[in-house]
């Protein structure tokens, strides 16, 4: 069988996008694995989150962030991609 | 007692995995893929980088779209949610006027949207609808077609009678549930009609009004078909949502990459607002 993916309109880029995703999702589901449960608390968002819910915050507020750079800055991404690894970090550690 | 921990059970959510995935993850992942790149058809894509996003973010057409996205759903909110809570207050709660009440505020509900969008169409028309018609003998002029100010009254009356219904439904269920010792232990107390709005009938709404409050919310951020075949986004762009906008630029201009960049933001608007919503719900629940 010949799986044809063109009209998907793969980029290497794009890949390399949500080959991270995966890796993060594969990641967190090893966590779970090795720590299940979670890992429940409350945050400075006065309620409670899990693993789940700050890695979610961080990519959607990643999305953000890339998209202000954009509309604020310019289109050299590579300073916006550091402020959101500060930004998940941050969201990791207290949210 | 502890719960049974069965990692097989996984295997159960495998098949709504594969549904998600062909009906959700790939589109998504090929409107990311478009959205980096340009196209002359024939299935040919060039790399255009972030240049989709940048003429997005910088596009005045975008933006006051959003804006009117945002007037319009706020506006239906505030008109539908404290008349859906009215109504809901008023209908009866025994004899036969309960199943007629609900029949009839169930019928807008249960016509399709395209449906509703030309009953409405014609209804405005100032030679041949009802509304319209009467509206201007009454020396008030009324144009949906060439006046935006007319265009946004109509399409929020056109939704407000489309969907009050569900406001009301929701909330007459949270009414329904209130058993009748709260009702007597205020009357006791002497309690007036507000207090008793106020203290027993509101707090026990919270929950459907909050699920109504979300519908309601997501649905006209999303709306499409009804102000497109009421007024097709005109007079100018008076009445043109994202969504109107967003087909226009796809279907109607063919430009791919600048479509899905726009669908990716809208996406992003409406994950962020689902989120905060179902936060806020969830967290309610919790507190509770």
């Amino acid at each position: 069988m010949n799986l044809d993916l063109t009209w998907m309109a793969w980029t290497w880029p794009t890949a390399a996008f949500f080959g991270t995703i995966l890796f993060l999702l594969c990641g967190m589901a090893a966590w779970e694995f090795v720590s299940p449960g979670g890992n429940p608390r409350v945050g400075v968002l006065r309620f409670e989150t899990t693993r789940g819910d700050r890695l979610f915050l961080s990519l959607l507020g990643s999305a953000f962030i890339h998209l202000a750079w954009l509309g604020l800055v310019g289109s050299n991404l590579w300073w916006a991609l550091a402020l959101s690894v500060v930004y998940a970090v941050g969201v990791f550690r207290y949210v | 007692m502890d719960k049974t921990w069965n990692n097989k059970a996984w295997f159960l959510v495998l098949p709504v995995l594969v549904l998600v995935a062909f009906s959700a993850v790939i589109p998504l992942m090929t409107v990311v893929n478009y959205s980096v790149q340009d196209t002359f058809g024939n299935n040919q894509f060039f790399w255009a980088g972030t240049e989709w996003f940048e003429e997005l973010l910088s596009s005045d057409r975008f933006w006051e779209a959003m804006v009117r996205n945002l007037v319009f759903s706020f506006i239906i909110l505030a008109i539908e949610v404290p008349l859906g809570i009215f109504i809901a207050l008023n209908m009866p709660k025994k004899g036969w006027g309960v199943p007629v009440c609900l029949v009839l505020m169930a019928l807008p509900l249960l016509i399709p949207w395209n449906v509703v969008g030309t009953i409405w169409q014609v209804f405005g028309r100032n030679d041949i609808g009802l509304l319209g018609y009467y509206v201007n003998a009454l020396g008030i002029d009324y144009n949906y077609v060439q006046d935006p100010y007319d265009a946004w009254v109509t399409i929020i009356i056109m939704d407000v009678w489309h969907w009050t219904s569900l406001v009301v439904l929701l909330c007459y269920a949270g009414l329904v549930s209130i058993p009748d010792a709260f009702y007597q232990a205020a009357k006791i107390d002497g309690a007036s009609r507000w207090a008793v709005f106020r203290y027993i009938q509101l707090p026990k709404m919270q929950r459907v009004l909050l699920i109504a409050v979300l519908l309601r919310f997501m649905d006209s951020f999303m709306i499409y078909t009804e102000p497109f075949v009421v007024t097709g986004g005109g007079p100018g762009n008076s009445t043109t949502f994202l969504s109107i906008d967003l087909v226009k630029t796809a279907l109607g201009q063919f430009d791919l990459g600048p479509a899905a960049a726009m669908s990716l933001v809208y996406f992003l608007i409406i994950l962020l607002l689902s989120w905060v919503f179902y936060t806020v719900m969830t967290n309610y629940d919790a507190e509770r």
